[in-house]
C-alpha cells in the first residue's frame, strides 16, 4: 500500500512525525535544562539556562536530609539482586518445562499464564500484613528490610519469564545434551554446561527487563519500606518532590536525569532485543 | 565414588535444614494459635521433601525453588487478601480476640477504700528492680514484679543502713535508688504488679503503691466482659465488647464480618457513592488509555512502516524515549510540568491563549491531564506493537486491492486495519488490564485527587479502584481499613478475571498457546 511520495507528501508525513518526536522528547530535554539551571524553581526556567550550574548534580551527591545517591544504590541492589535470582529461578523452571515430559506439565505451563494475569500489587494489603508478621518472629524478614522486598519481587519470578525462556530453550538442540550425557553427565550437568552457556541472550534480555522493572516500582516499595535509609530511588524521589515543585526543581531534575539516563541508554542500545521479549509477554510491565 | 556420594549428602543436609527450620517455625506457629500456617506449612514442607527424595519428581526438582516464592509472595497473598475481605482488620481491629482480652485482663482499678503503702526503690547491677513497701502501721515487705509480696523484719542484719538516717540503703546485691533515679525509671515501675491475698498492687503516683482489684474478668462460657468494678456486661458484637447502653471498649479485635465491607460499598452511604463514581472512571480511564495510545501508536507505525520514508530507524528511536525512561521518573516530572502556577504546560497556555487552567485541581482536568501523561507514556508500546504485527501482513493482499482499483484509504479500512486487530486483540485487551491497574501514573500524577467532597473514606475524583484500595489501606484519615481495601481488590481480581477471560475466549489464544506447548 506504499508508494513513492510526491515532494509535498513526504513532507507532510516527516513534519507530522517530528510534532509527535518533539511531543515524546520535549520532557526529556526540558528536564535537562533545569538540571543545568541555576534557578531552582519551575518559573524562572528557560530552555536554554541563562544561568549555567553543576550545582544540582553536587547536590545529589552531598544533600545530608535527601541521599539521593543511597537511594540510587539501594535501588541498583534491590534490581541487582532481583534480577539475578529471577534469571536463575526462571531458567530451572524453563529447563524442566523444555526437557522433561511430565504429568501435570501442561497445567503447569497454563497455570503459570494464569497467574501473570494477576498483578502482585493487587494483593498489596496481604503482603504488608504477611511481612508484618513474619516480622514479629524473624525481623530481618519483616517489613522495612530490602531482603523482603527482594522476596516480594522474587514471586513473579516465574511466569512470562519462564515462557520466554522455554521458547529459547526449546529451539536448543537436544543432540549436545545427549552427547554430554552419553559421556555420563546428570541432567543439572548438562543444563549448568550446555544450555546455560547457549542461552545467554536470552537470560541477558530477561535480567534486564526485570532489572528495569524492579528499578521503576514504586507501589510495592512504598509499601514496604518506611525508613530513609532504606528508600529505592522511586520511593525517596517522590517523598522528596511532593508538595515541593516550586523549591525543588532544579534538584529533582538533577536526580531524575541521573537515575533515568542509564536505564534509557541500555534500553535504546538494547531495545530490538528488548523489545521482542516484551511484546511477547504482552503487557509492560 | 566419592562423585557420586558427594551430591547426594549435599541435598540431604540442605533437606535436613530445611526441615529443621520448618519444624522450628510448625511449633512457633502453633504456639501462637496460627493453625492454619502451621498446617499449610507442614504440607509445603512434605511436599518439598517428596519432591527431592523420589525419581518420579525429578523435573519438580527444578521448579521448586521458583515455586516457592510464587507460593509464598503471589498465591498465598491472593487467598489471604479473600480471607481478609471478610473481616474488619484494621486500626482499632488489630488484635485478635486472646490478645485484646488479656489487655482488658490486665488494667485495674482502685476501690475507695484502698490501702496505700509507701515505698523506695532498690535495683542490682544488672537492672532488676525490688521495693520495700511500708504499710500505713509501719510493716515492711519486700517486693519482686509479678510475685507475692513477703513481709520483712528491718532490722534483720541483710538490710544495711550505712549512714543511719532510718532507710535501707542496701540488702543482699540490691542498692537504693535515690528519688531522681526512681523518678526516670517511672515506666518500669509503673509496669510492676505485686500480689497480695486475691489483690493486685501497683503504682499509683509518684511515692505510692496502692492495693487495686482486677478490672474485667472474661467469661468464655457466655463469651462476655464483665465489668468487675460496677458490674457492667460487655458482649462481644461485631468486633467489640459493647454494654447494654451501648459504651464500647477499646481496643477492639479483629472478627470475621461476612459480607459487610462488600455491602459498604454499594450501600453505605458515604462510601458508596464515591465507591460508583471510582468504578466507573476506571473502566472510563482503561478505556480512554488504550484508544489514545492505540489510535497515536497505529498512526506513527503506519508512517514509519513506509520504506519509502528516510530516517525511519532514527525517528523510531527517539518516538521510544518515553518507553526508555522509568516510570515513576516520568510521571514525577508530568505532575512538575501540569503544576497550575508554575508548570510549563500552563506558561505555554498563558502565553499563546491568555488561559490558565486549574489542571490538579478541577476533576475533569484532572483526568484530561491523566490522559495525555499516559498518551505520552503509553504510545511507543502501541507504536511497537503495530510495527511488529504491520510485517506480519503479506504485502500481496495490498497489491491485489490496488489492482483491483482500492484506494489507500479503502486498503487500509478493509484490509490492513481488520487484520492488524486480529493480532492485535490480545495485547489491546492486556493493555486494557494493564491500564485498569496503572497505580503508578495515577498515584504520582495527581495522588487520585482532587478529593470527592463528603466522601468517608479517602476517594478522589481521579482514583481509580488500585489507588483507591492503596489509600485504604494505607493513607486513610481514620487509620488503615485493611479489610475494606482487601474488598475493594477482590473486586478488582473478579474484574482482572472476566477481563482475561473474554481476552482468551476472542483471540483463541488460549487454545494456540496450548498447541504450542
Amino acid at each position: 500500500m506504499y508508494r513513492k511520495h510526491s515532494f509535498a507528501g513526504a513532507f507532510i508525513r516527516n513534519l507530522f512525525v517530528w510534532i509527535f518526536i518533539a511531543f515524546a522528547i520535549f520532557p526529556f530535554i526540558w528536564i535537562f535544562s533545569a538540571s543545568i539551571n541555576s534557578s531552582n524553581t519551575l518559573l524562572g526556567q528557560t530552555i536554554i539556562p541563562k544561568n549555567f550550574t553543576w550545582s544540582h548534580y553536587i547536590e545529589f551527591f552531598t544533600n545530608k536530609q535527601h541521599p539521593f545517591g543511597l537511594w540510587i544504590l539501594n535501588s541498583i541492589k534491590v534490581s541487582g539482586i532481583t534480577a539475578i535470582f529471577t534469571v536463575i529461578l526462571a531458567a530451572l523452571g524453563a529447563y524442566a518445562f523444555s526437557r522433561f515430559r511430565f504429568k501435570g506439565r501442561r497445567t503447569g505451563l497454563l497455570s503459570l499464564l494464569l497467574v501473570q494475569m494477576f498483578p502482585q500489587m493487587l494483593a498489596m494489603v496481604a503482603i504488608y500484613l504477611l511481612l508484618l508478621n513474619i516480622g514479629k518472629y524473624i525481623s530481618w524478614l519483616g517489613l522495612n528490610h530490602h531482603i523482603s522486598l527482594i522476596m516480594v519481587y522474587l514471586g513473579g519470578a516465574m511466569g512470562f519469564n519462564v515462557w520466554l525462556m522455554k521458547g529459547y530453550f526449546d529451539t536448543i538442540s537436544y543432540s549436545l545434551e545427549e552427547s554430554a550425557m552419553i559421556d555420563g553427565a546428570t541432567h543439572f550437568q548438562s543444563f549448568i554446561r550446555i544450555i546455560l552457556p547457549l542461552a545467554r541472550p536470552i537470560l541477558a534480555v530477561i535480567f534486564i527487563l526485570q532489572f528495569i522493572g524492579t528499578y521503576s516500582d514504586f507501589i510495592l516499595a512504598s509499601i514496604l519500606l518506611s525508613s530513609k535509609e532504606n528508600y529505592t530511588l522511586a520511593v525517596g524521589l517522590r517523598l522528596f518532590i511532593t508538595g515541593q515543585y516550586s523549591t525543588r526543581w532544579g534538584a529533582f531534575a538533577a536526580a531524575s536525569i541521573i537515575g533515568a539516563f542509564p536505564i534509557m541508554v541500555i534500553f535504546l542500545l538494547l531495545q530490538n532485543q528488548l523489545v521482542s521479549g516484551l511484546t511477547r509477554g504482552g503487557v509492560k510491565e | 565414588m566419592k562423585k557420586f556420594l558427594f551430591p547426594i549428602s549435599l541435598k540431604i543436609i540442605i533437606l535436613g535444614i530445611l526441615n529443621a527450620l520448618a519444624i522450628w517455625s510448625v511449633i512457633i506457629l502453633i504456639f501462637d494459635s496460627h493453625y492454619w500456617m502451621g498446617g499449610i506449612l507442614i504440607l509445603g514442607v512434605v511436599f518439598i521433601n517428596y519432591i527431592f527424595l523420589s525419581e518420579k519428581a525429578y523435573p519438580f526438582r527444578y521448579m521448586v525453588p521458583g515455586l516457592i516464592f510464587l507460593v509464598i509472595m503471589v498465591i498465598y497473598p491472593i487467598f489471604y487478601t479473600i480471607y481478609v475481605s471478610f473481616t474488619n482488620y484494621g486500626t482499632g481491629h488489630i488484635l485478635n480476640k486472646e490478645q485484646a482480652i488479656e489487655q482488658f485482663e490486665n488494667q485495674v482499678y482502685f476501690p475507695k477504700d484502698s490501702v496505700s503503702y509507701t515505698f523506695q526503690a532498690f535495683k542490682n547491677d544488672s537492672g532488676e528492680i525490688k521495693i520495700i513497701l511500708f504499710s500505713p502501721e509501719e510493716e515492711a515487705y519486700l517486693c519482686e514484679n509479678k510475685k507475692i509480696i513477703v513481709k520483712v523484719d528491718l532490722s534483720d542484719p541483710r538490710f544495711i543502713d550505712q549512714d543511719k538516717d532510718g532507710i535501707i540503703d542496701q540488702f543482699d546485691n540490691y542498692k537504693k535508688l535515690d528519688k531522681i533515679q526512681t523518678i526516670q525509671r517511672l515506666n518500669e515501675l509503673q509496669n510492676l504488679r505485686f500480689k497480695k491475698d486475691e489483690y493486685i498492687i501497683k503504682l499509683t503516683n509518684l511515692t505510692e503503691f496502692k492495693v487495686c482489684n482486677k478490672k474485667y474478668q472474661f467469661d468464655s462460657s457466655l463469651d462476655r466482659l464483665l465489668d468487675l468494678e460496677n458490674g457492667k456486661v460487655y458482649h462481644n458484637i461485631e468486633g467489640y465488647f459493647v454494654s447494654e447502653d451501648g459504651e464500647r471498649l477499646t481496643p477492639g479485635f479483629r472478627v470475621k464480618i461476612g459480607f459487610q465491607n462488600f455491602t459498604k460499598l454499594i450501600r453505605s452511604q458515604q462510601i458508596s457513592g464515591p465507591f460508583l463514581r471510582v468504578f466507573g472512571w476506571t473502566f472510563l480511564w482503561a478505556f480512554l488509555s488504550v484508544i489514545t495510545t492505540f489510535a497515536l501508536g497505529l498512526t506513527l507505525a503506519i508512517i514509519l512502516n513506509d520504506p519509502y520514508l528516510r530516517l525511519r530507524k532514527i525517528y523510531r528511536t527517539l518516538l521510544i524515549v518515553p518507553y526508555s525512561i522509568p516510570f515513576f521518573i516520568s510521571c514525577l516530572i508530568w505532575r512538575g510540568f501540569f503544576n497550575t502556577e508554575v508548570g510549563i504546560v500552563n506558561r505555554i497556555l498563558n502565553n499563546f491563549f491568555q488561559v490558565i487552567i486549574p489542571w490538579l485541581q478541577d476533576p475533569i482536568w484532572a483526568k484530561v491531564a491523566l490522559v495525555v501523561v499516559n498518551l505520552w507514556l503509553g504510545f511507543p508500546y502501541m507504536m511497537i506493537i503495530t510495527l511488529g504485527a504491520l510485517q506480519s501482513i503479506p504485502s500481496e493482499l495490498g497489491e491485489a486491492a490496488s489492482i483491483d482499483g482500492a484506494s489507500r484509504w479503502q486498503q487500509f479500512k478493509n484490509i490492513t486495519f481488520p487484520l492488524l486487530l486480529v493480532s492485535l486483540a490480545p495485547l489491546l485487551i492486556g493493555s486494557f488490564a494493564f491500564n485498569f491497574n496503572n497505580f503508578n501514573v495515577i498515584y504520582l500524577v495527581t495522588q487520585g485527587r482532587p478529593a470527592i467532597p463528603g466522601a468517608g473514606t479517602p476517594a478522589g475524583a481521579t482514583d481509580i479502584l488500585i489507588s483507591y484500595t492503596y489509600r485504604l489501606a494505607f493513607e486513610g484519615v481514620r487509620g488503615n481499613q485493611w479489610g475494606l481495601a482487601s474488598a475493594v481488590s477482590l473486586i478488582i481480581f473478579i474484574i482482572v478475571a472476566v477481563i482475561s477471560a473474554i481476552g482468551f475466549r476472542y483471540t483463541r489464544s488460549l487454545e494456540e498457546v496450548s498447541k504450542n506447548v
